[in-house]
């Protein structure tokens, strides 16, 4: 016999309904994409656009356009694609890309354990400010390429003044953010803390610290971006090794489709490193959601 | 126990004065005040806006130093800011990096107390407050009321002699403020500590205190000491009965002529036409 069916279960009506009703899977699937609506439409426009942009570059070099700008010898995405094939199984292109990570890392890293100390303290102290915050200033405008031929005067070995001049290109917005930081700390956050005991080392590192990692985290970001510029342009001019220096070469040695590959690979890199400290940052500051 | 109670939170200020240096020499912010806080007493200020009500405060909690006379808590003189005067803030000043739980243990932590006791102690004051489900949560995700809660019992966590209350409910909605200013007077009965709470609400003034202090315009200075005989427990029903309202109208009266002052002394004479106010058959003037 035929029972209208219920509105809401879809169910026919008088039956008992179960103990716990299976939810059915589409619901939950169609809630989801109800909520992610937006992201899924920035990654569906970013996916059409990127595919746009193959598709112009493929159009361009195969039909050797030349219209102000000259494709004549722009190596096409299939070409790029079939240096990318080879370069995998080739230990030498993985060299590359494993030394710029490195000094990279070398380089950041000592820029950040410098950089961060140093703005917390010129923060918090005045004498230290005042007497850093005048040098700092002149170098800071200085390009971390123009301290290549100084670097290699400094330093001993190639290799340690490529990383003197990623760490250069990393310190400076790393310093600039950690200061400012500092300068935005709430000074009622101090005083509330002064009066639940607080003395200068926990005020330092309960409220000065905590209250300045945004910002620090923004100069870490702009910092990496910036260590890598320094690192390509320091290997492309005194390297041997290294993506830059990779990317040199191949222009050097008319291999036009390396000199894209290895574009795309520095490219791929600096997101990566910067995508790998955003997700740092969110790590570390759970209360900073945005 | 009762009698420790009793000696605890004496706060003694006396002759107090404060000016800022400028160009034109000394700027008085506060002259000649004097004011005491008796041990478990709930003692407000009230005054118009830059009287200078504030850095009398501060300078009870330690931020300030007197230029001239003194400010003592149970006979020591006050020396900078510590736990044993707790403050609450118009701006709540919740660390937005520490849990609610955190932000309350964070006095505690000072003190160098145990993980566990700590934990216990947290969990007791936010079980009163109603925050227990909170507590894992930071303040960026709570509502004012909800800010303050975690405020005041943050600054009560340690133990403080005195709570100092820099107008606490003034930036909450009228429904909100009610509520929070009983959950203040409860710990208040419950703690037996001593309160001084700046504010510029005359019924938020008498509702909460013992008794009020009323202050000039600028320069800061004491005009009146008036006290609060309505009986405790207060309810909100209070707020409407002749006692209160006389009280209201004197207050009010008080700080009307201050406030003229400070706007510009030319429509002082205007607008105080007309105000004598009787209060339980002692004139205006008697008040004062």
């Amino acid at each position: 016999m035929a029972q209208p069916a219920d509105l809401l279960t879809g169910m026919p009506a008088g039956t008992a309904p179960p103990a716990a009703p299976p939810r059915p899977v589409w619901l939950y699937v169609r809630r989801w994409l109800a909520l992610n609506s937006e992201a899924l439409r920035a990654v569906l426009i970013g996916a059409v656009a990127l595919g746009l942009f193959l598709l112009a570059w493929h159009l361009l070099t195969t039909y050797r356009v030349v219209f102000f700008v000259r494709f004549t010898n722009v190596p096409s995405p299939a070409a790029v694609y079939e240096s990318l094939t080879r370069a995998m199984h080739d230990s030498k292109f993985m060299m590359h890309v494993l030394l710029s990570c490195r000094r990279i890392l070398i380089g950041f890293s000592l820029a950040a354990l410098v950089a961060v100390p140093l703005g917390l303290l010129m923060g918090r102290f005045k004498l230290i400010h005042e007497t850093l915050f005048p040098i700092t200033e002149i170098l800071r405008p200085i390009p971390a390429i123009a301290w290549v031929p100084m670097a290699i005067m400094l330093w001993p070995t190639n290799e340690q003044s490529i990383v003197f001049i990623t760490f250069l290109g990393s310190f400076f917005p790393i310093l600039v953010n950690t200061l400012h930081g500092m300068s935005l700390v709430d000074p009622v956050l101090v005083r509330a803390s002064q009066c639940l005991g607080a003395r200068e080392v926990s005020i330092f590192r309960e409220v000065y610290f905590p209250a300045s990692l945004p910002h620090i985290f923004t100069g870490l970001t702009v910092g990496m971006g910036v260590a890598w510029v320094s690192l390509i342009a320091a290997e492309m001019i005194s390297g041997q090794y290294g993506i830059g220096y990779f990317t040199w070469e191949a222009y050097s040695l008319v291999q036009y489709s390396d000199i894209a590959l290895g574009m795309i690979c520095i490219g791929v890199l600096g997101l990566g490193s910067s995508t790998l400290i955003r997700g740092l940052g969110r790590l570390v500051m759970p209360w900073n959601r945005t | 126990m009762s009698d420790i109670k009793q000696t605890r939170g004496h706060v003694e200020v006396r002759d107090f004065g404060l000016s800022y240096p400028t160009l034109d020499g000394p700027m008085p912010a506060v002259t000649n005040a004097s004011i005491h806080i008796n041990p478990g007493e709930f003692v407000s200020i009230v005054g118009p806006s830059g009287c200078g009500k504030s850095t009398l405060l501060n300078a009870v909690a330690g931020f300030l130093k007197p230029t001239v006379g003194s400010v003592t808590v149970d006979g020591e003189a006050v020396d900078g800011p510590s736990a044993e005067r707790g403050m609450v803030f118009q701006q709540y000043s919740l660390f937005p990096w520490k849990t609610v739980k955190g932000n309350v243990e964070f006095g505690m932590k000072m003190k160098h107390l145990d993980k566990a006791s700590r934990d216990r102690a947290a969990r007791t004051l936010l079980g009163i407050t109603g925050l227990t489900a909170f507590e894992n949560k930071y303040p960026d995700s709570l509502s004012g009321g909800m800010k303050q809660r975690v405020g005041i019992v943050r600054a009560l966590a340690t133990g403080p002699k005195v709570l100092l209350c820099d107008e606490p409910f003034g930036a909450l909605d009228a429904q909100t403020r009610v509520i929070m200013q009983q959950i203040l007077t409860n710990m208040w009965q419950r703690l037996k500590i001593s309160v001084l709470f700046v504010t510029h609400d005359i019924d938020e003034a008498i509702f909460l205190s013992d008794r009020v202090y009323c202050m000039t315009a600028r320069p800061g200075a004491i005009k009146a000491e008036i006290a609060i005989p309505l009986e405790r427990p207060r309810q909100q029903s209070m707020m409407m009965s002749s006692e209160f309202l006389a009280l209201r109208r004197g207050l009010m009266s008080l700080i009307r002529e201050e406030s003229l002052k400070a706007m510009g002394g030319e429509i002082s004479d205007l607008a105080l036409e007309g105000l004598s106010i009787d209060m339980h058959g002692q004139s205006f003037a008697d008040v004062v």
